[in-house]
């Protein structure tokens, strides 16, 4: 087919939730109903990143990057560019004014990225194996299976430096030399695409958009272990990328790539997916497995390590989608030119999941060892609405706060670690001046004091217990020695949790309290959140001076409890007062004060 | 379907990097960029554009992207066709038809010869003596 | 074995290959604290309070589950190991009710024991008590989720060690309990009430039924006649309660204190056992011999295995002994012969037994042929435990007791009515009888050491003068499926079964490590308690079943003989397929 234009539309569940299905379609029935079939080619791709701008279709090789695209732009994009050749100006996004036409990897939000885990979202259609293939798909495969020993492979990725992306960045040649080293008759690969952290979503991402490189990777390390079946146990809320990791599975099948004797190698891997069911702990590997054995999910103390003794008590390899993703690239290209990207401890690049208060929110890839600000700044584009950049959170759940006197801190594992924070699987949160800390990591306690599987009693008591104290603390109801309560228990959680839930949870309390104790001392001495969070500690009052009492604030208050006369200054009975902020919201005078 | 072997997925993955590689923007140095305005689609443009495409993959030319643009303002000329290319002046073609874009990838592209009879817009000097 | 060397704070001790930290740490004379491990079960590692160091590293590990390496150097206290524990057990307290004074496990409790000795006088963190009903719909134990501390130890015993799987953790975080999955009530569950999860647990959570205050009630009543029936399992356990080495015989000392509460009359259940014996041997040789009825024959004493096998091997129904526990024969007794005997009308006898053991509690209405003289034959059953709380609260200086004997008529015994209490023991002593049912001679030598000790599963084969009869022991419910498979494989492939005769206990050890035993109960003191059951055998003026004066004085006046018309009345019972959920 000699088509002149690709459109290509990203079909990842955030672009697809706002309809870039449905784009799809009704640009494909106009491309029909205009005779452009055979000129154009219509492509379902994977994530393109900026996710604050989705859905986003993108048409080459005019370069032009459509974002915020409707159903109803459809046939406008297909009439007037497709046909006419006239790009459809206010949906093409521009960085600023004096930028147009700018080439989409000079973008401020691309510039800095480097992808090689997400080399192939938003580029090619991860349901049609054939487009995988075409960019070196398979390629490491081939070399492994047929050039390499499993020794050579180790080598390579011991070069590489590569560590494990869900969290732990333990060193992954050292994993897979432990499992190839053991004797067993059975051993297993597992992939760990649970991804519970809330707001992270780069693995889905990676498998909606390229499912097949955790196959090739997968395959490969089944190869250097010795083991013949792999799992892919990933959350059930993960629909799509369930759907397409199905159709990958099922296709490389077909084309033999899966199965019994592997392109004529001798060797045989296959890969079943199993699904979790609902819990944050089964991202934890011995968890995981107890999941994948039909167990419940609870950890269970190591050593022995799964290396050595995992899945029904085999030797088992288990990584996160990232490690798996970046495999193939390592062995084409080399593990010196991995090593070659990122910093001294830390090589490669790391994908991130950049939300918050940030302009450009979306999915980004950077080489390790670039800074917050440049993360922050220059590819998020800043935080929205003029507010001033109050803190910046790594690691989800497990990780803590970054203030901004260490925004030019270079992001790798030891760096985040020092900092009192950790890489984690990589969610990025960014915090305004209007976010309280304290609500923050209750936020974050919260969710971990739901998830906690309830075995061991400092992760199961001493979250509720810290997360007693917070509430009180937002509430009003706070004690100055509840801070080295919060420090005690978080301690022996610490140290004495079963399993990294537990061990990790009190980060975020604990590294709040570490840059952010004043906060936890106004709530607790002065009753009062500066930034306006706590709802308990938010008084409303109206000045008496700018008050001109329209009466308009007590007719909107939902509990009466304004009153006044007509044209004289009204006042809230703060005894009444639930703080819903309406009065606050309505006022046109701005009389009324929050604080 | 039969289980591929190694030679059968090499000379799969050869014929579809052709074809992905059609998407690529990065490290193409020849333009040639079609005037798709009005007049231009008027005076058969997109049959221009498609000669320009499938000639293009017809001699396997990797090298080269074809976009399209607005009137360019030869509107009495059209349809136009600009092509850039490293060792070549930028040229403007005017009555470029199905032919005529034949001969220019050709001609100019191929063997950096300028179809004269077309230019628009002459090279300040004759670089190609 | 191999051994290494390691260091505990700085002590140079040598250990075999594979022992964890935990145990290792006792060679250096250090007790590293510990709540949910428990030396029967594979390590859970679920409280955190055993965590120590290795020498140089900041992280803690748990003793209970990491094996020591050679060259390693533990550190087990320090200043900073102390304040993490501490915190985590006072998290604990903070989690669990603060009325010990109220608690059956006062002065008997693991935590109690961990909170005095670290000193603890308050705890800084709000009390959060979990506020979940008590689950009493079971006649043999009662879960109160209040005082759970989630150790988890009765979950591994139920699934693990006994294989029933009555017991689950549901739900997640804190408001995570312990129940039958689908958090059915206990009696509509699979569980057998082989108080194995009473007998494990380290606090107040899972408990026996106390009865104890009917049985006072009884004791004040005038107008009834109370009888009483010791196990054999108990009289080498009651003496633990004061202090006196597991083992320790003190029959004529029970028999003494129970006639001082105010028992008409003591009986032994040991008789029973004599009697269970001659009708169960002569069952075995109405099949062996006479090929009349299927083999191999399953030995039905246990009332939590009989729940077991009518729960989950109902085809094997055919295989069970028709004779009922040694514990129901005499509560029959007790109303029928003994009634008669008196000349007391069975309405007004008061039958109370005092059993190692906690599924007899639900035996006692089992079915109605446990109502066999007209009237329910047991009218209450207290485990060992209850028993002891009884004699403290009567104030009886137990111990300086003069001995006393047993009612003869139902409470005489012979060696090998005692054995019963130890695994193999049943076996034992249906092989001294069956040897004379068949060849009508006496054995030289009565001792068959083949069917003793702790060892999950004891087969062997026993030679009578050429004639082979090949056995099985199992104890621990766990160990029934390997035995019950063979068989099953082998009648269903239409062979010989591999067994003639299998005796099968619930509990391991044996009823000596029953479910309503005192606490504490590990291998070591399963195995000296046996040792004082064969002692006691050792010691007996008769050895053999079939020689107890007084059971054949029953057969001559009372029952006629062995399976008689009478014996299936009374002491026979019948068995159903019972579903493993009631819904």
């Amino acid at each position: 087919m000699a088509y002149r234009s690709f459109v290509l539309i990203c079909s990842g569940t955030g672009c697809e939730s706002n309809k870039s299905g449905v784009i799809f379609d009704r640009m494909a029935k106009q491309i029909t109903e205009k005779g452009l079939l055979s000129e154009i080619q219509l492509v379902k791709t994977g994530c393109f990143g900026l996710c604050e701008r989705g859905p986003i279709v993108k048409v080459l090789p005019d370069e032009t990057f459509y974002v915020d695209v409707k159903p109803e732009d459809a046939d406008k994009i297909v009439e007037e560019h497709l046909l006419k050749g006239r790009p459809v100006k206010n949906l093409v996004y521009q960085y600023e004014e004096s930028q147009k036409n700018i080439k989409i990897e000079n973008i401020p939000f691309y510039q800095k990225q480097f992808r090689i885990v997400l080399r192939n979202c938003g580029v090619i259609d991860p349901e049609n194996i054939n487009e995988y293939i075409a960019r070196d798909g398979y390629k490491a495969l081939e070399k492994a299976l047929f050039e390499m020993t499993p020794d050579d492979i180790i080598e390579e990725l011991k070069i590489s430096g590569l560590r494990g992306r869900g969290g732990a960045g333990f060193p992954t040649w050292r994993k897979w030399v432990f499992t190839k080293d053991v004797q067993s008759d059975v051993k297993y690969v597992v992939c760990n695409a649970d991804e519970g952290d809330p707001g992270a979503y780069m693995d889905r991402s990676t498998i909606e958009g390229d499912p097949h490189s955790i196959i090739e990777a997968m395959t490969i390390c089944g190869y250097t272990v010795g083991a013949h079946q792999g799992y892919v146990y990933i959350r059930a809320e993960y629909p799509l990328a369930i759907r397409r990791l199905e159709m990958a599975i099922r296709q490389a099948r077909e084309m033999g790539l899966l199965g019994k004797d592997i392109l004529g190698s001798g060797f045989d891997f296959d890969i079943e997916i199993r699904l979790g069911a609902g819990a944050f702990v089964c991202g934890e590997e011995t968890a995981l497995l107890a999941s994948i054995e039909g167990n419940r999910g609870m950890p269970r103390p190591r050593p022995p390590f799964p290396a050595i003794s995992g899945l029904w008590g085999k030797p088992t390899v288990i990584n996160n989608v990232e490690t798996w993703a970046s495999i193939p690239v390592i062995l084409l290209k080399g593990g010196k030119w991995f090593a070659q990207i990122g910093t001294e401890t830390s090589k490669g690049t790391k994908v991130f999941a950049l939300t918050g208060k940030v302009n450009n929110s979306g999915l980004i890839e950077v080489p390790m060892g670039t800074t917050l600000r440049e993360v922050i700044f220059d590819i998020g584009g800043g935080i929205k609405n003029g507010k001033k950049f109050k803190a910046v959170q790594s690691g989800g759940p497990s990780g803590g706060v970054i203030p901004a006197e260490y925004l030019d801190t270079p992001i790798d594992y030891e760096n985040l670690q020092k900092l009192g924070s950790i890489m984690g699987s990589g969610g990025l949160i960014v915090m305004d001046e209007d976010d309280c800390m304290i609500d923050i990591a209750k936020f974050y306690l919260e969710f971990t004091v739901d998830e906690s599987c309830g075995k061991c009693s400092p992760c199961r008591i001493g979250g509720k217990q810290m997360y007693g104290i917070l509430d009180r603390i937002t509430k009003g109801k706070g004690e100055l020695a509840d801070i080295d309560k919060l420090k005690q228990i978080g301690r022996a959680m610490q140290k004495a949790s079963l399993c990294g839930l537990g061990q990790t949870a009190p980060n975020p309390v604990l590294s709040t309290l570490r840059y952010f104790e004043h906060e936890y001392r106004q709530h607790i001495l002065e009753k009062k959140c500066a930034a306006g969070s706590c709802k308990e500690l938010v008084f409303y009052t109206i000045n008496p001076q700018k008050c001109i009492g329209c009466g308009l604030c007590a007719m909107k208050c939902p509990v009466n409890c304004i009153s006044g006369e007509k044209r004289k200054p009204h006042t809230i009975d703060q005894s009444k007062c639930i703080k819903c902020g309406n009065c606050y919201t309505v006022c046109k005078f701005g009389a009324v004060i929050k604080g | 379907m039969a289980k591929i072997t190694l030679e059968e997925l090499r000379r799969l993955r050869e014929q579809t990097k052709a074809d992905i590689e059609k998407r690529e923007v990065e490290g193409k140095e020849t333009l040639v960029i079609v005037g798709m305005g009005t007049c231009g689609i008027a005076a058969g443009a997109r049959e221009t554009l498609k000669a320009f495409v499938e000639t293009i993959e017809k001699l396997g030319l990797k090298d080269v992207v074809v976009k399209q643009t607005g009137c360019m303002g030869y509107c009495y000329v059209e349809p136009t066709v600009e092509v850039v290319m490293p060792d070549m002046p930028r040229t403007i073609y005017g009555k470029v038809d199905a032919d005529v874009a034949r001969k220019i990838v050709e001609d100019h592209i191929v063997h950096k010869k300028l179809v004269s009879e077309h230019v628009m817009d002459k090279p300040a000097a004759d670089i190609m003596k | 074995m191999e051994m290494i060397q390691i260091k505990v704070n700085d002590i140079a001790i040598e250990v075999p290959k594979g022992t964890t930290i935990l145990e290792a740490a006792r060679k250096a004379q250090v007790n590293i604290p510990k709540l949910c491990n428990h030396p029967d079960l594979p390590p859970t590692a679920a409280c955190g309070l055993c965590i120590v160091k290795i020498k140089n590293n900041p992280k803690m590990i748990r003793a209970c589950a990491t094996k020591a390496e050679p060259g390693m150097e533990i550190i087990t206290h320090d200043p900073e190991l102390y304040q993490v524990r501490r915190t985590v057990l006072e998290l604990i307290l903070s989690n669990h009710p603060n009325d010990c004074l109220q608690c059956p496990r006062n002065q008997n409790c693991e935590l109690q024991t961990l909170a005095a000795d670290f000193g603890i006088r308050e705890v800084p963190f709000t009390q959060m008590i979990v506020e979940h009903p008590v689950d009493d719909s079971s006649p043999a134990l009662t879960i109160n989720p209040a005082k759970c501390v989630k150790c988890g130890r009765c979950v591994e015993v139920c699934q693990v060690m006994q294989n029933v799987w009555a017991l689950e953790f549901i739900g997640r975080g804190y408001n995570m309990r312990i129940a039958p999955a689908a958090d059915v009530k206990l009696i509509d569950s699979p569980c057998v009430k082989c108080g194995q999860c009473t007998a494990h647990c380290p606090v107040g959570a899972l408990y026996e039924k106390d009865e104890t205050p009917a049985v006072w009630e009884v004791l004040k009543d005038p107008s009834k006649h109370k009888v009483v029936q010791i196990a054999p399992a108990v009289r080498v356990a009651v003496g633990e309660a004061f202090g006196l080495e597991p083992g320790t015989v003190l029959t004529k000392k029970i028999y003494s204190v129970l006639k001082r509460l105010g028992f008409d009359a003591v009986f032994d259940t040991n008789f029973g056992a004599d009697l269970t014996i001659m009708e169960e041997g002569s069952e075995f040789v109405e099949r062996f011999v006479h090929k009349k009825g299927v083999l191999p024959l399953i030995t039905s004493c246990c009332p939590g295995w009989v729940d077991y096998l009518e729960k989950y091997y109902p085809e094997m129904i055919p295989h069970f002994s028709s004779a009922k526990s040694p514990h129901e024969m005499v509560g029959v007794l007790t109303k029928t012969y003994y009634a008669q005997k008196t000349g007391i009308s069975a309405k007004d006898i008061y039958g109370v037994s005092i059993m190692p053991c906690t599924a007899k509690k639900y035996e006692i209405t089992r079915s109605d042929e446990m109502r066999a003289s007209g009237v329910q034959d047991i009218d209450v059953v207290l485990t060992t435990r209850e028993f002891t709380r009884m004699i403290k609260a009567s104030g009886i200086d137990f111990l300086n007791l003069p001995d006393m004997d047993a009612d003869s008529l139902l409470g005489d015994y012979t060696g090998a009515g005692v054995i019963f209490g130890a695994t193999g023991g049943v076996m034992e002593a249906a092989l001294r009888t069956a040897y004379y049912l068949v060849t009508g001679k006496d054995l030289g030598k009565v001792d068959f050491e083949e069917t003793r000790g702790l060892e999950g599963i004891k087969r062997a084969t026993i030679d009578f003068n050429g004639v082979k009869i090949n056995i099985a022991v199992a104890h621990g419910l766990a160990n029934v499926q390997y035995v019950m498979e063979e068989v099953k494989e082998a009648l269903a492939a239409g062979k010989e079964p591999p067994y003639h005769f299998i005796e099968v206990m619930a509990c391991r050890g044996g009823c000596v490590g029953g479910g309503g035993q005192p606490y504490g109960a590990t291998d070591e003191i399963r195995a000296k308690r046996a040792k004082g059951i064969y002692e006691d055998d050792k010691q007996s003026e008769f050895r053999c079943s079939h020689h107890n004066p007084m059971v054949q004085k029953l057969y001559q006046e009372f029952l006629g003989k062995p399976l008689s018309e009478k014996s299936h009345e009374l002491l026979h019972t019948h068995y159903h397929e019972r579903p493993l959920y009631n819904r």
